[in-house]
């Protein structure tokens, strides 16, 4: 690395940095900044021409001062200017300036890119190596587009120095990750490859990163890269300590080589070569091996390096997991670690041993550690180490020691920490679903949780319970004692009063015969903590109450008595009064037959698979969830955790989604041609839907209500795909401010846009996505415009291939011409074959007025002159409106510029107040804009005014903003 | 993959910042202020790896100075810990070499603002 110039050598900056750090306040920290920037913009406009060196000392300010979190808009032709300097001290200066402030001018960026193509062509392996940074730092499409062909032969050239291949592999890896499109794989594939062969362990090391990100891509054609790989790793494993002399650290050769590599193994299965195979297994129990060795140095940094090796070459073990051998081995090495003095060994034992548990290989191996583990739990002092125990117990449970896990994770909950509460109980109501023998236990386990955590046992819990004992005769008398018994509590929680409520309801009469638990006892006992309840147990306890009426015709009085009280009768919640009108209805004018059949016990929950564990995993993001198992139902129980808009249900439901067998029971029939008619069968719909409210708003009586649950989840199939516009507003008016995302995802398919304006042109790309593994047949997307809308915009699409593959993305180019101001937003429309189903879906398309705008700079006195012309009251909207987000002024500022007006600072005499100028560029007219916005703090209020020379303009645009804030 | 680099003191102040992928501008501020409060609220005994959003913070404490790499899941982090650690130690002999001052390591701005180059220069030979 070459000398960077002095700090010393520039006197003014040294004295400014440290009147900077002498200013007492942030205040006079601004002062001194402005007067600095007020200083630079003079010299740097000023007659006289500056040399390089105050050029240098001018620039190395401004950053400074960006540096200070200040905006810097100016300078950038000062940097440029240093650039093209032959010195390198100037040079250096220019490229850190444009590196860090980059500024997408593209005139600037032609000079920029200019003078990279000088210093690439210089030969000067200096100046190469500071073009190749400044490339790589930068990153964006333009440099790619200029240089992603010239970098890959640099760095293959037989002539080139090793500190331009590092650079230069380190840069292609840059633009690789940003705009993989035009990285093209070549020739030069192979030759990358050897240079792992390199002598110079820096170019192994940056080509071993760049061929690590290549390979996840195109592993076929970085194939040879596995064996070169191996022999690269077994000559440092096997080096002496001091070998490798600037590449040893502590005594430890190439560490962090030694994980790229490991890593780079792990793109690739086991080799199939035996040799190579063999190879590999050597080094890695020569790595197992110097764990066990006595440290070369007492240093920690030391022993971190070689341990971060270690845990890479686990990680391998793991990935491969063919390896029995290896893998008990690297178990019995981070039990070791499990009471290792260091926190951090500590907490990546417990990681690593977390996926080994997952191995058919080391799972035992894992579960002899099973003490070690519950002691962190009761005693590790930091919660991301619990957290960690918590989740190698989960995953190392199985039926042999699931009571003992599950026992002491309930122990745990009632001190764990809040943040990890509900994570626990999802943990310990799966664990203790999965393995439960005796469901005696099974309810057991989920009433103390309740008991100690109720107010993080959501609802899928709870109702994953109610399923269970409904589905299994043999628990329910039990459940129902339980409940009953639970409820004696003075103080118990809300959602045990809604399963003891659900519970009785069903099986009270199993436990009737007992004088002690008798149906007046259950009733009253149930209805005193009625009233402490929420709106939506109340109702499901009213549906107790009628199910009681069928069950107990004994208390039939008592329950009309409750129901015809005037707190329920005349409730102010219409669900609870709707509900006590029409069960106290029912049970005066319907006979004993119709009753039993209204309010029959509940038919068996058909199997799926658990609800909790969707909601786990949506918790913890997929695949973190460890078990061979789950993975593999991956996909069956994203259907079942869905939350996602009403379409997206329809078609989650209409995949046929494999019923997941969690309880190793057999699959519950489903009875199309009885619908049990029970009142209770709307929160089923709940059960499965995910909704937040705990009780479906029908009520009994109404048709609706009949409805059975395979209704429910295979009539709506066949009518939700109807052609209704999407309903996300809300990402619609995130594209008013910003040209790139994502528009539209569920479960099928996603949706991206990338788009760019220019004057009244523009162009979109949409990206289909499809998320599933199937193919897409018939797939065709419409733009459709309204007849008002046609006249004003002109869009041209091609069509895209009917099939999309599974996994594959399609692009589709929309380009745009704005014929003149428009109101509406078009309607994407798509329709394609998913499965058997037809899929239809309409979204609207972002395209908006404001994207025409181009920003118009203006001073104060012109600003509020065309303020003043603009003063018929046909041109100014003006809307008042409360504050959707946190008032934010930079937040403001970006979305005011994101708008694509242009921002006028120091115009509006209160600098509380944004405002801005525009034109807005159609075929026909061109039309100005001026808009000023006042944030009301105190209020959290805004006022939006816009004036224009037309009203529709100023109507639309207000619209489209007033939206943003 | 190393998706940031950042070094911040107790006070709160960012005294260097790399981003290996796009954050606007406006949402680092926020991002830095709650990466150092919850560097801050640990104690010396909980561990150096904090999982925060969808990433990984790695962080070792100089002084009043921290160290904070933000990472992915499929990063090394013994690895990245011990890489801060060497490029804490670079940064000592660099500047005791060039400066002559005493740098008894409070790095402080001067050097930073010079040192913004080879950081990363360093950060991607080494690393990156």
């Amino acid at each position: 690395m070459p000398a960077v110039s002095k700090g010393d050598g520039m006197r003014g900056l040294a004295v400014f940095i440290s009147d900077i750090r002498n200013c007492k306040s942030k205040e006079a920290e601004i002062k001194r900044i402005n007067k600095e920037l007020a200083n630079i913009r003079s010299k740097f406009k000023g007659d006289k021409a500056l040399d390089g060196y105050s050029k240098k000392k001018y620039v190395c300010k401004l950053l400074f001062i960006f540096l200070l979190g200040h905006d810097i808009d100016f300078g950038h032709m000062e940097a440029v200017n240093l650039l093209s300097s032959n010195r390198y001290t100037e040079k250096q200066i220019g490229y850190l300036f444009i590196s860090v402030l980059v500024n997408s001018n593209s005139e600037l960026i032609r000079l920029i890119n200019n003078a990279i193509k000088n210093d690439l062509a210089s030969r000067n392996p200096t100046f190469m190596g500071l073009a190749l940074h400044c490339i790589a730092n930068v990153g964006s499409r333009e440099m790619a587009e200029a240089f992603a062909g010239e970098i890959p032969k640099i760095l293959v050239a037989g002539d080139t120095m090793d500190s331009v291949k590092q650079s230069a592999a380190l840069c292609l890896l840059r633009l690789y990750r940003t705009s993989p499109d035009l990285v093209p794989m070549g020739d030069w594939t192979s030759r990358v490859v050897h240079l792992l062969n390199d002598q110079h362990l820096g170019v192994v090391t940056a080509a071993t990163s760049l061929i690590t990100t290549l390979a996840q891509k195109n592993p076929e054609e970085f194939k040879t890269s596995v064996s070169l790989a191996v022999s690269r790793l077994s000559r440092i494993v096997t080096s002496a300590s001091t070998d490798l002399q600037d590449y040893t650290y502590y005594f430890v050769p190439a560490p962090w080589l030694s994980v790229k590599l490991l890593r780079l193994l792990q793109c690739y299965p086991p080799p199939e070569d035996p040799a190579v195979r063999g190879r590999l297994t050597e080094c890695l129990e020569t790595i197992l091996n110097k764990a066990q060795e006595p440290p070369k140095s007492k240093k920690v940094q030391h022993s971190n390096a070689k341990n971060a090796v270690l845990f890479e070459a686990i990680s391998l073990i793991i990935h491969h997991d063919s390896e029995p051998n290896l893998l008990v081995r690297a178990c019995n090495q981070l039990g070791q670690f499990l009471q290792h003095r260091e926190t951090n060994l500590r907490y990546l034992a417990l990681e690593s041993m977390c996926t080994l548990a997952s191995s058919e290989f080391s799972h035992e191996a894992v579960k002899t550690h099973i003490e070690t583990v519950i002691n962190a739990l009761k005693t590790e002092r930091d919660v991301s180490v619990r957290q960690r125990a918590v989740d190698l117990l989960y995953a190392m449970c199985d039926r042999s020691n699931a009571q003992q896990i599950v026992a002491e994770m309930l122990n745990y909950l009632e001190t764990a920490d809040y943040s990890i509460r509900e994570e626990i109980v999802l943990k310990v109501a799966i664990l203790a679903e999965k393995y439960a023998v005796d469901y005696t236990w099974y309810v057991d386990t989920i009433l103390n949780l309740i008991r100690i955590a109720g107010d993080y046992v959501s609802e899928e819990v709870w109702y994953r319970v109610i399923q269970i004992v409904i589905n299994r005769d043999d628990v329910q008398g039990y459940a129902a004692k339980t409940v009953f018994e639970a409820l004696q509590a003075p103080a118990c929680h809300e959602n045990l009063v809604k399963v003891g409520g659900y519970i009785l309801g069903e099986f009270g009469n199993l436990i009737a015969g007992d004088p002690r638990s008798s149906p007046l006892i259950q009733f009253n006992l149930l209805h005193s903590k009625f009233h402490l309840c929420s709106v939506p147990t109340r109702a499901l306890l009213l549906s107790t109450y009628i199910k009681f009426v069928n069950l107990f015709p004994e208390i039939k009085t008592t329950i009309q008595d409750v129901l015809r009280s005037d707190s329920q009768l005349k409730n102010a919640d219409v669900e609870l009064q709707q509900r006590a009108v029409e069960y106290l209805r029912l049970s005066t004018i319907a006979s004993t037959d119709i009753l039993a059949t209204v309010l029959e016990e509940m038919p068996p929950f058909p199997e799926r698979e658990s609800s909790i564990l969707a909601k786990l995993k949506k918790k913890k993001g997929p695949g973190t969830v460890t078990d061979l198992e789950e993975i593999k139902k991956e996909r069956s129980s994203d259907m079942n955790g869905s939350a996602e808009p009403a379409s997206v249900n329809a078609s989650a439901v209409s995949t046929p989604s494999p019923s997941a067998d969690l309880l190793g029971l057999g699959a519950a029939p489903l009875t199309n041609s009885a619908p049990p008619p029970s009142s209770s069968g709307s929160l089923l719909v709940d059960v499965f839907s995910d909704s937040a409210s705990a009780v479906a708003p029908l009520a009994p009586g109404s048709d609706d209500n009949f409805a059975s649950p395979d209704l429910a989840s295979s009539e709506v199939v066949s009518e939700e795909p109807a052609d209704t516009v999407h309903d996300a507003d809300e990402l619609f008016h995130k594209f008013v401010c910003k040209n790139n995302g994502v528009l539209f995802e569920n479960q099928l398919l996603q949706i991206g846009l990338k788009s760019e304006f220019r004057q009244n042109l523009g162009r979109m790309f949409i990206f289909y996505g499809n998320k599933t593994s199937t193919q897409f047949l018939n797939f065709t997307p419409t733009v459709i415009c309204s007849d008002d809308l046609q006249s004003s915009l002109n869009l041209q699409t091609k069509p895209v291939d009917p099939t999309v593959d599974g996994g594959a993305q399609v692009q589709q180019v929309v380009n745009i011409e704005c014929v003149s101001d428009f109101m509406e937003a078009p309607i994407l429309n798509i329709q394609f074959r998913y499965g058997g189903t037809f899929q239809n879906l309409s979204v609207k398309l972002p395209i908006t007025l404001n994207k025409f705008f181009q920003p118009t700079e203006m001073s104060s006195q012109d600003f509020f002159q065309r303020w003043k012309q603009l003063s018929n009251p046909k041109q100014e909207v003006q809307n008042i409106f409360k504050a959707k987000h946190p008032m934010d002024a930079e937040i403001t500022k970006a979305k005011i510029i994101g708008f694509g007006s242009a921002l006028l600072e120091e115009v509006d005499p209160n600098p509380a107040n944004f405002v801005g100028a525009g034109i807005i560029h159609t075929k026909t007219t061109q039309i100005g804009c001026l808009l000023r916005l006042e944030p009301n703090l105190q209020a959290q209020m805004y006022r939006l005014t816009l004036r224009t020379s037309k009203e529709a303009v100023s109507q639309r645009l207000c619209e489209l903003l007033s939206e943003q804030f | 993959m190393i998706k940031f680099f950042l070094m911040v003191n107790k006070q709160g102040q960012t005294r260097l910042s790399r981003y290996y992928e796009h954050v606007e501008i406006n949402k680092r501020t926020m991002l830095e202020a709650e990466i150092i409060k919850n560097c801050l609220s640990r104690s010396k005994d909980q561990c150096s790896f904090i999982e925060y959003k969808d990433f990984k913070l790695v962080y070792r404490q100089y002084a009043a100075l921290f160290v904070v790499v933000g990472i992915n899941e499929t990063e090394n982090e013994m690895a990245v810990y011990e890489l801060i650690h060497n490029f804490v130690e670079v940064l000592d002999k660099y500047f005791s070499r060039v400066s002559e001052l005493d740098v008894s390591f409070s790095v402080s701005e001067i050097h930073l603002s010079v040192s913004f180059w080879c950081t990363f220069q360093f950060m991607l030979s080494s690393w990156h």
